[in-house]
């Protein structure tokens, strides 16, 4: 009977409950697109450090993100071949320069270089063209999303970046930049070509630790024969600092959490206000459930229900914008990303908006009087 | 007035007890408000009532009734006085406590029948027994069997606003009924009706008060009630001023029916 009295309180005043709705609509929706943003933010900044095939990234001191960093001394690389435990140390060229479009103009680039056969990065959700193509000259490999940006229709299409000439030779999906600058896959020497960097320098040092090897002893050593003005840092560790730097540093992730917690906020407020005004219209019959002999715990349960309901219905309707916001956004240079543990997360965050919106309602009929039903 | 018989008047404040007490209530006085706004509506008032016995509590506007009903009926504490419910005291137990002893023993029939207008009749109904825990089919068994006690067997499925006044204060009586309480406590039960469904809940009212195991108490003042009484108390500014019972033989005007009904059967 809670169930069937919440539900045909609820829905007796459907202007009170469109109110409610678009309350907790409003918030989820907000709460869905900051959240979603914050987490293609997080996915765009660590994507090039996930799927890079290494343990321990050899790089200059300070460097705060993957697209920033100074250039180090491409022996640095013999170095960290030299060390027990290491299988691989690949070299790796990353720095900004601008890509001049064949249609007039010019946009700011991050090109990535690195020989593929030996690991390190390669382009990957490659759509169009095939990765051992970069080795034809002059070829570069861009993502889908930037074509108009960049200027050019497809593969095949020329550019020109610093002062050399670059050919489109294929094209990748979904490999975006939180900065909104497209990314170009090179080769090694052909990137130091497009950003003017000397022969004996490179950006990273991409470490592979041999299968069993303790990877700290392995920086340990490498770090012994390194000069001071380089750094080496695990995948977690670069990780968490790029994160840092531009989700904390730049104020970017405090922006995106701030209007989430705004968003709940103001959902809370609002829900909690017709939530109030609904439980006060209904005290004469609250009363009555306590003249009966209801305990505090059923009539609370009655409320809790009410805005159990709510959280429900808004919820749904909620992730139904939600989720046609995130398709609308899939294309384009700031995807909105929703997993199954967002979704989980709004629900949750959901019922519990609903659930402290609840409490000034509880608050109310606590103090209630069962002598007004006398009085009606 | 032609079924009751005045019998005794019982000193100012208090009733005489009589067998089976379900309700037993001693000395009872409530001050409200408080400072110089407080005001004593009950100045100890003593009163029993019998199982098998409908009484009506009559007086002025004032007098102290529904302050007395809410103290009975274990929604207000009273200042000072004991009180006693199918056998349970009520002192010293808290709000929680007090709503138990409610949900088991009171049951309420009230003015504006305060019948849930989003539930249907036989849901209003079903609601009394949710609250003392009792769901599922027994449930839906037990509210349409005290509808259909009622007369309301064709309204189960109807809404408040679909039905006529005397209709709700049935589906409250009936409401009130489910749980099998030992006292049932009526405010003006017939204030909001016409004389013919007045008469009706009345009847009601009488009928369920034969039930040996019950008490019924209603707050009244409507003439109309009067012959379908037991027994009237009389109250006027906080205190029972006098009783009258039925004399011996004389019968209520739901009794007269029923021996007339016989009668002509016969």
């Amino acid at each position: 009977m809670t169930l069937t009295l919440a539900f045909r309180n609820l829905f007796h005043d459907r202007v009170r409950l469109a109110v409610t709705l678009i309350g907790i609509l409003f918030s989820i929706v907000l709460l869905a697109v900051q959240l979603g943003l914050y987490l293609g933010a997080r996915g765009m900044i660590i994507s090039m450090i996930d799927r890079a095939d290494g343990d321990l990234w050899v790089m200059a001191y300070g460097t705060k993100n993957f697209e920033e960093a100074q250039p180090i001394r491409a022996r640095e690389r013999y170095v960290a071949l030299s060390t027990p435990d290491v299988m691989s140390a690949t070299p790796i060229v990353t720095a900004f320069t601008d890509w001049r479009k064949p249609t007039g103009g010019s946009t700011l680039v991050v090109v990535i270089g690195a020989d593929t056969e030996e690991g390190g990065i390669a382009p990957w959700n490659v759509v169009e063209g095939d990765v051992s193509g970069l080795g034809a000259r002059d070829a570069v490999m861009i993502d889908k999303t930037y074509l108009e940006e960049l200027g050019v229709n497809g593969v095949g299409d020329t550019a020109q970046v610093g002062s050399a000439r670059v050919r489109v030779s294929g094209l990748t999906e979904g490999i975006r930049s939180f900065t909104v600058t497209p990314f170009v896959f090179t080769t090694l020497n052909r990137a130091r070509q497009l950003v003017d960097m000397p022969a004996d320098n490179i950006t990273y040092v991409l470490v592979k630790v041999r299968p069993g090897a303790d990877v700290e002893k392995v920086r340990g050593a490498i770090r012994a024969q390194l000069p001071g003005d380089n750094e080496i840092l695990t995948r977690a560790e670069f990780r968490d600092r790029s994160l840092n730097h531009w989700l904390f540093a730049t104020g970017a992730g405090v922006a995106l959490l701030g209007g989430a917690i705004l968003g709940l906020i103001v959902g809370t407020v609002i829900v909690a206000q017709t939530l109030y005004s609904s439980t006060k219209d209904h005290l004469a019959e609250f009363a009555t459930l306590r003249a009966l002999g209801s305990s505090k715990g059923y009539i609370n349960k009655v409320i809790l229900m009410q805005a159990g309901l709510s959280a429900l219905i808004g919820y749904g309707l909620g992730m139904t914008i939600a989720l046609t916001i995130v398709y609308m956004s899939e294309q384009t240079a700031l995807p909105i990303v929703m997993s199954p543990g967002l979704a989980a997360l709004l629900l949750l965050l959901t019922f519990a908006m609903c659930a402290v919106s609840a409490l000034s309602a509880i608050g109310k009929v606590v103090r209630i009087d069962p002598v007004m039903v006398f009085n009606r | 007035m032609t079924a009751v018989a005045t019998v005794s008047h019982a000193p100012a404040g208090t009733v005489a007890a009589t067998a089976n007490v379900v309700l037993d209530a001693r000395d009872i006085v409530k001050d409200l408000g408080e400072g110089a706004g407080k005001v004593r509506a009950l100045k100890g008032v003593s009163l029993t009532l019998n199982a098998g016995e409908l009484t009506l509590l009559m007086g002025p506007s004032g007098s102290g009734k529904t302050t007395l009903l809410s103290i009975l009926g274990c929604i207000l504490t009273p200042t000072s006085g004991t009180l006693s419910v199918a056998g349970k005291p009520t002192a010293g137990l808290g709000p929680e406590a007090l709503a138990d002893l409610r949900r088991n023993h009171v049951g309420f029939i009230f003015q504006s029948y305060n019948l849930f207008p989003t539930l249907t009749a036989e849901e209003n109904v079903r609601l009394a027994l949710d609250v003392r825990g009792s769901r599922g089919s027994d449930a839906v068994v037990a509210a349409q069997r005290v509808l259909q006690k009622v007369g309301l067997r064709h309204k189960l499925k109807s809404y408040p606003s679909n039905l006529s006044g005397g209709e709700q204060q049935r589906v409250a009586v009936a409401r009130s009924l489910v749980g099998s309480p030992s006292v049932i406590l009526a405010d003006e039960p017939t204030a909001a009706l016409d004389s013919e469904n007045g008469e009706a809940v009345m009847s009601l009212l009488s009928q369920i008060a034969k039930d040996r195991s019950r008490a019924v108490l209603a707050v009244t003042h409507d003439p109309r009630t009067v012959p379908y009484a037991d027994r009237i108390l009389r109250i006027e500014d906080g205190l029972i001023v006098g009783e009258e019972r039925r004399a011996e033989g004389v019968e209520t005007v739901h009794e007269l029916a029923r021996t007339r009904k016989r009668k002509a059967n016969a």
